[in-house]
């Protein structure tokens, strides 16, 4: 292994707009370069949390090495990193590109250039990284693969016309896809002889192994026993192993060298001594400077997070380290909850990254927890002239305090077929949208372009834009500053006492409308108790919504038959775990789920 | 009444005590919203059934030769489809393998739509009836797919008193689709308000809930709604107690000295031991189930307990609870103490203080109990004793 050759080395990755099928795409290159027959692809081989499987997404930038048999007779070593498409995952992606030489962009035949079709080009231009493209789905009635290619031309402008022409999911074309690998993505150019230079661009926590770290190797070689140093944080330690990634699983191997991409293990205590981005070297023979690393990612929405049990506090801590390192773009710090108690202050990309950092905390660690309603971060300039970065709506200072707030803007570009400009307009301008313009990209799609609140967007927007353009527009945007703004904190009361882990902060004129939303949303997600509950929304002490739950009046099971009594303990033992999963707020008890559902208030 | 209840009482306080309950799986036609297990089936399944279940008994016998058989209940499915001379065989049996009190109350379960036999049922010793009567209105029975009408509960009923059975419970249901007020208190008046019939001695009322998997689960149904099914609940009480029935457990209402003694074993936690195909049994504080498939228990005597469970003390206290405050006398707070020999353990003390102050448990120096409007939430407030 020791001499692998950098010019039959192709470490590349599969850009795409979300459902372009580029998962699709990375399980054929994987079964046509022969690790895996078809029998034994489970689909989707790549996307190996159960999550991503049932959701058809991916979340986690994956990584497999393959072999591959060229047409010239040599045999060239392919390390595909698999990124995924969500624009909540911009961050995932730049990871995987700075480990690549060159990227395939696959765009859907019918589908055309999307809005993250663009963005994700654009990110991979911005690492140099040489770009070609692939036309996917071309069997489908509605492909149009010349009209994608001139599009590609037009819009992105790259050389498309010889463009391999596949379908990924029924195995056409693929060869020419590999062929354009070994011909278009560049060889890596390291010095192997150098010292070690390699870039950390993922690592997860194995119970077994411990940190595994994922690296690619810029120069110098790397092997069991080489003393390491992790450049930021001075971290040293012995490496225990290095190897690949076969297809889901670790292969071992005797050494890495430069332009190569694996993994190494080593004595490393804590989790937080591996940093995503840093710099690998030799603690013997460093090299002088560390690799640029990755632009610091910003969390773009907050939202408090504890656990349900109190007790399990210290457990959510060490889930939170533990994800951390598998996703850096997770941010938390400790804070404390009137009603909720202790728990964590956590920064994510959007919604989406929260929910899915949500539910891996609840299947992989095991924990329950009660999320508040996630915000953003506004900027509260007080009286005295301090400014406040708001993140936890409860830390809002007195109104008499306030000088004014601003909020986050974004600018966001929105893809659309132009039947679906109309209500797409409506939607922005509903949701304080500034428009900036319109560009066609060809004469039955736009561009649009708006200013819109952070805020507007991170609840269901993207759903509401995929109800109304029917699916087919697309969105992708990024933070452009802040903005002063007219903003009240909507406080929510339930049986007459505030719940702070409800409160938000909305735009004065939304205020109603969300705060009756919300009403009506409890009112459907806390059970009937013994009594009437009365369900407020308010702004300034000031009652704007209400609903009632209604009293529980009746609970009695039939016939208890038989004497089968373990069955009807079986039925009180589900009700009182049904209240063991609620958070008690004076009398009333609210299950886990209201916290969440609230975020997720349909549109009329 | 009363002195023979004594009796019996006196006359087993030095033996151990057992109740038997005889689970008969079959029905002419199952009805819509039934999930216990029953099914129909021809005549020489019934037979094969009824001698594995004699064997089943035999086989039973000899682990509870210490202990007296106080009660023993026939329970379905529908037993009276099966020919009066198999219950005889059946009761012989018993009695030749236990030790079956005189004064023992042996319960049958009648539905007024099958074959049934009373003749053999009073040589069989049978002395108490429970007739699934559930309503007195015709359209109900068809909605709820009763094989019966009220005509056939009117002769079943009359060929009862005159045969010499005194006491007879009758099934009403609340919360039939279709059912109003004014239709549920119909049948409730039919039963005790008719001055040319007697009235039962025990009724047994009781609302209906919708269980998955059965036709009803899959039914667009025209329920009443919750307060009317709380009305209901409430007239049940109303009506019954002004004709001298006394509530003595959530759903059963009896004449002074009717109230179902078989049934009091399971809220009172005694043991009883179930025969017949997935027949539930305690004993010793053990609870396991009879195999519920019939093929195995017909073809292979499979009488081996499954569901195994050994109830810990933290069980027996919640359960102490939960089937003590079905009973209208609650939980004696002594007898606790005498059963566990401690008090109750703080938190059940939370809860208790939790719902007296709410209205919806009693307690006095003896005993805990539901009060009118508890047993409307009973479940809320059981399941509260369950940690």
């Amino acid at each position: 292994m020791s001499n692998t050759d950098q010019s039959k080395i192709r470490n590349f990755c599969i850009v795409a707009h979300i459902d372009h099928g580029k998962s699709t795409l990375a399980d054929r290159i994987i079964e046509m370069t022969g690790l895996l027959t078809s029998r034994e692809m489970q689909s989707q081989v790549l996307d190996n949390m159960d999550l991503e499987r049932e959701r058809g997404i991916t979340i986690k930038a994956q990584t497999v090495r393959t072999v591959y048999k060229a047409k010239d007779g040599n045999e060239y070593i392919f390390n595909l990193i698999d990124t995924p498409g969500h624009v909540d995952f911009n961050y995932e992606v730049s990871r995987s590109l700075a480990a690549c030489d060159g990227a395939i962009l696959v765009v859907d035949a019918a589908q055309g250039i999307e809005a993250q079709t663009l963005a994700n080009v654009y990110l991979a231009l911005d690492h140099d990284l040489e770009v070609f493209p692939v036309i996917n789905k071309i069997d489908l009635p509605s492909a149009e693969p010349d009209r994608v290619k001139a599009e590609i031309e037009d819009v992105i402008g790259i050389e498309a016309m010889d463009a391999p022409l596949i379908s990924a999911k029924n195995g056409i074309g693929i060869e020419d896809v590999l062929e354009s690998v070994v011909a278009k993505i560049p060889a890596p150019k390291g010095d192997p002889n150098a010292p070690l230079k390699a870039l950390i661009f993922d690592s997860l926590y194995d119970a077994y192994k411990g940190v595994i770290v994922f690296c690619r190797l810029f120069d110098g070689s790397v092997k069991r026993g080489t003393q390491i140093r992790m450049m930021a944080t001075g971290a040293v330690a012995d490496v225990v192993e290095v190897g690949y990634f076969g297809a889901g699983q670790f292969i071992v191997c005797d050494e890495l060298s430069a332009g190569m991409v694996g993994y190494i293990t080593a004595s490393i205590k804590n989790v937080r001594d591996t940093s995503v981005g840093d710099t690998v070297t030799d603690n013997n023979n460093p090299c002088k400077e560390a690799l640029p690393g990755y632009k610091k990612v910003l969390s773009m929405v907050y939202c408090g997070m504890y656990p349900a049990d109190g007790a399990k506090y210290p457990d959510l801590r060490d889930a939170l380290e533990k994800l951390q390192l598998n996703d850096a773009s997770l941010t938390y710090e400790p804070e404390t909850s009137v009603a909720l108690g202790f728990g964590f202050r956590c920064g994510f990309l959007g919604l989406l990254h929260l929910e899915i950092i949500c539910e891996r905390l609840e299947r992989e660690y095991n924990l329950d927890l009660v999320t508040t309603a996630p915000g953003v971060i506004y900027h509260v300039y007080k009286t005295d002239g301090e400014m406040i970065e708001l993140t936890n709506p409860s830390n809002l200072p007195d109104p008499s305090q306030i000088d004014h707030m601003e909020e986050p803007i974004v600018s966001a570009e929105i893809m659309v077929t132009t039947e679906f400009i109309g209500p797409i307009m409506e939607l922005c301008q509903q949701r304080r949208g500034k428009y900036l313009g319109m560009e066609y990209m060809e004469t039955s799609r736009a561009l649009l372009k708006y200013e819109l609140p952070l805020n507007e967007i991170i609840y269901d927007f993207f759903d509401a834009l995929k109800s109304k353009s029917r699916g087919y527009a697309s969105f992708d945007y990024e933070l452009k500053g802040y903005e002063k703004s007219d903003l009240v904190k909507l406080d929510i009361l339930i049986n007459k006492e505030e719940i702070d882990a409800l409160s938000f902060i909305v735009h004065k004129e939304g205020a109603y409308e969300r705060g009756r939303k919300m009403c009506e949303k409890l009112k459907t997600e806390i059970p009937r108790h013994l009594f009437e509950i009365p369900i407020q929304a308010c702004v300034g002490g000031k009652v704007i919504a209400r609903e009632t739950i209604k009293a529980l009046r009746k609970d009695v099971l039939a016939k208890c038959y038989g004497g089968d009594i373990t069955r009807k303990k079986k039925l009180l033992e589900k009700q009182k775990e049904g209240k063991k999963r609620m958070r008690q707020f004076g009398n009333v008890e609210i299950p886990q789920n209201a916290f969440l559902s609230v975020l997720k208030l349909e549109e009329d | 009444m009363l002195r023979y209840r004594r009796t019996l009482f006196c006359r087993c306080s030095n033996l151990k005590k057992i109740s038997l309950y005889i689970h008969i799986p079959f029905c002419e036609r199952k009805c819509l919203y039934c999930d216990f297990l029953s099914f129909s089936a021809p005549d020489e399944v019934r037979r094969e059934y009824v001698s594995v279940l004699i064997r089943q008994i035999k086989s039973a016998a000899s682990q509870y030769k210490d202990r007296r058989v106080i009660s023993v209940f026939f329970g379905g499915g529908t037993p009276s489809v099966l020919p009066g001379t198999l219950i005889c065989d059946i009761m012989d049996n018993i009695r030749n393998e236990f030790d079956v009190d005189k004064s023992a109350e042996i319960s049958i379960e009648v539905n007024p739509g099958t074959a049934y036999d009373l003749d053999s049922y009073i040589s069989a010793g049978i002395n108490r009836l429970s007739i699934g009567l559930q309503s007195s209105v015709e359209s109900e029975l068809k909605k709820l797919g009763r094989i019966h009408n009220v005509r056939d509960f009117e002769t079943l009923y009359e060929q009862a008193l005159l045969k010499g059975f005194n006491n007879i419970n009758v099934d009403l249901m609340s919360g039939i689709p279709g059912q109003t007020l004014s239709s549920y208190e119909g049948s409730l008046r039919y039963l005790v308000d008719d001055p040319f019939r007697p009235k039962p001695s025990h009724i047994s009322a009781y609302s209906l809930s919708v269980e998955e998997g059965t036709p009803f689960s899959r039914m667009k149904l025209d329920l009443p709604d919750e307060d009317t099914e709380r009305e209901m609940y409430k007239i049940t009480s109303d009506i019954l107690s002004e004709k001298g029935y006394t509530h003595y457990e959530i759903s059963n209402y009896s004449l002074a000295g009717s109230e179902c003694e078989h049934n009091k074993v399971y809220w009172r936690r005694g043991d009883y031991l179930g025969l017949g195909l997935g027949a539930s049994s305690m004993v010793d504080n053990v609870r396991w189930k009879n195999t519920g498939s019939i093929e195995d228990y017909i073809k292979k005597d499979d009488f081996a307990p499954k569901q195994v469970g050994h109830l810990t003390i933290k069980d027996q206290m919640e359960e102490f609870m939960f089937l003590g405050l079905r009973m209208k006398e609650g939980v004696s707070i002594a007898g606790f103490r005498e059963y566990f020999g401690v008090p109750f353990p703080p938190e059940y003390d939370q809860v208790i203080d939790k719902y007296v102050s709410l209205g919806l448990l009693k307690k006095d120096k003896m005993c805990v109990m539901l009060t009118q409007d508890g047993i409307s939430v009973s479940n809320l407030i059981m399941s509260e004793f369950i940690f």
